[in-house]
């Protein structure tokens, strides 16, 4: 294969990556721009999801499509449920002290992770694609299912940036998040909010992960990659911002995407770090981040 | 008269300090009481206090027949009661429209609401889709009240409104007191300085160490400067 075909499997590899990439990393900023909560077991909610998805698959019959689509729906809810009853169990508690809940969700992190390798198992498992069109083009054929991937993550960052920027919701889960204390004082319950947004925070994550498991198989330690991918999305593009966020999911997907396929993927997390650390010393608050008031 | 607001043996805590000792007030309806006092007297916490934002450790804080100590935080301003905070405490990076319709949503007011408050301030007509951050003090300050009254509230919390402004924008808002007053909201107005308080207020309660000293009517304190001066004069 010439150089330009290659690059465009690489980008669209890349793409691929940036997706679902962005879905997951959006969950972790918005628990933390709402709630300034660093939530360290959000990948295990990823992982979760991925393999709740598979033991959802798994007991539909018939067409593939049935099986994932029930996953689709039903394993997010469960992630979510799970995230809400953390919520309520552990964070409150804590008064959502900063400190306090890093250290509670890395004890969150071994329960979720322990429990999955004791029902689920060590093995990797894969759940069937909904279906197996292939688009070919000039050079090579490619999975419709990833474009799809692509185009399905698309519309629900779009929605969540509907949601945030045009409905009585969004309005107030962005009051909590500029000012927990003014709207108490106009009649926001901040407590519910913050049981919310965790729980949307964890489903996001949930859903990038059904959306990933027919490319990559279900596994109890796949959520460590996304993790510390989506907390580099979340410091290069700026906490709590929505447009940062896309932008360097793409920007870390298609960057991850292509050097892997020309270089090497140690290559690509080397450069991702590198870019955080840059980030890091002449732009703290992130590119699309405000600073802190 | 009757009572609009009341509190009684009110105690509050920072942590281990105790900034309020047993305060009592009350509100009556329709009038303009000022807390005057120095700083760190416990003005502010005293509104805090009423919204819940401080805890009671003691005391009630009762509105129609109902302790607002017994409340969620959130459930307060559906009672009635609207909060000004020192530094108006906008959502600043929210357009105009946004925080007012924060407010609306309060106590799910509508679009009459909503005409009547930008009535009382046209200028933030012009302004509603404009990031609220981005206006003048004076401008912020209209929005903070107006936002508040977008509650319709029975009890109104005005903390040092015209803290930092410009001599025209303190009359304005004096202004928009004076009317609303007239309107029948009773309103609570922190103030630091007392000539900002005799043009507007029915009565002054001074605050000295988490305890009300005292509560005169205007007119006696015009007459008798000598109030001022033992609880908020210098030296």
């Amino acid at each position: 294969m010439s150089f330009g075909p290659h690059l465009l499997l690489a980008t669209l590899e890349g793409l691929v990556t940036s997706a679902v990439l962005a879905l997951t990393a959006l969950g972790l900023s918005l628990v933390f721009g709402v709630m300034r909560v660093v939530n360290v077991a959000h990948g295990e909610f990823f992982m979760l999801g991925a393999v709740l998805a598979w033991w959802i698959a798994s007991l539909a019959t018939g067409h593939p499509a049935v099986g994932f689509l029930l996953a689709l729906v039903v394993s997010p809810l469960i992630v979510g449920a799970v995230a809400l009853v953390a919520e309520r169990l552990v964070l409150r508690r804590l008064d959502y002290n900063p400190e306090a809940t890093i250290v509670a969700t890395i004890g969150m992190l071994y329960i979720i992770q322990q429990l999955a390798l004791t029902f689920y198992g060590p093995e990797a498992r894969p759940v069937e694609a909904p279906f197996s069109y292939r688009i070919l083009l000039p050079w090579f054929g490619y999975s419709g299912y990833k474009l799809s991937v692509i185009a399905f993550s698309a519309i629900l960052l779009l929605a969540t940036w509907f949601v945030l920027t045009r409905t009585k919701i969004g309005l107030v889960m962005r009051a909590t998040q500029y000012d927990r204390e003014t709207a108490q004082a106009f009649g926001i319950p901040v407590g519910r909010v913050y049981a919310g947004v965790f729980a949307l925070g964890a489903m996001l994550a949930a859903i990038a992960a059904v959306l990933i498991v027919p490319i990559q198989q279900a596994h109890y330690l796949m959520g460590l990659d996304p993790l510390l991918l989506s907390f580099i999305v979340v410091i290069i593009g700026g906490l709590g911002s929505l447009r940062g966020t896309v932008v360097a999911a793409v920007l870390i997907g298609l960057s991850d995407g292509i050097i892997s396929v020309f270089f090497s993927p140690t290559l690509a997390k080397i450069i991702a770090t590198l870019i955080v650390a840059m980030v890091l010393v002449f732009r703290p608050q992130g590119l699309f981040g405000t600073a802190a008031r | 008269m009757t009572g609009a607001l009341t509190i009684s043996g009110l105690d509050c805590f920072y942590g281990e300090v105790q900034v309020l000792h047993g305060l009592n007030l009350d509100l009556r309806k329709g009038e303009v009481l000022c807390l005057l006092g120095r700083n760190g007297a416990g003005k502010t916490t005293t509104l805090k206090a009423i919204m819940g934002l401080v805890p009671a450790r003691s005391g009630s804080i009762m509105l129609d027949g109902h302790d607002l100590t017994k409340l969620a935080v959130h459930e307060v301003p559906k009672a009635g009661v609207a909060y000004v905070p020192q530094g108006r405490r906008l959502f600043a990076e929210m357009t105009v429209a946004e925080n007012i319709e924060i407010g609306l949503m309060t106590r799910n007011k509508g679009s009459q609401t909503r005409e009547s408050v930008l009535e009382l301030f046209p200028l933030l007509r012009d302004r509603l889709r404009q990031r609220s951050g981005t206006l003048s003090g004076g401008e912020q300050q209209m929005l903070a009240m107006a936002r508040a009254l977008c509650l319709e509230p029975e009890v109104l919390l005005l903390d040092e409104p015209t803290e930092g402004l410009m001599p025209s924008m303190i009359a304005r808002i004096r202004e928009t007191v004076t009317k609303l007053r007239a309107r029948g909201v009773s309103t609570i107005l922190v103030e630091q300085r007392v000539d900002a308080v005799l043009s507007v207020a029915d009565r002054v309660s001074f605050i000295e160490n988490g305890r009300n000293r005292e509560t005169v009517g205007v007119g006696r304190l015009r007459k008798d400067p000598a109030f001022v001066q033992r609880y908020v004069g210098v030296g």
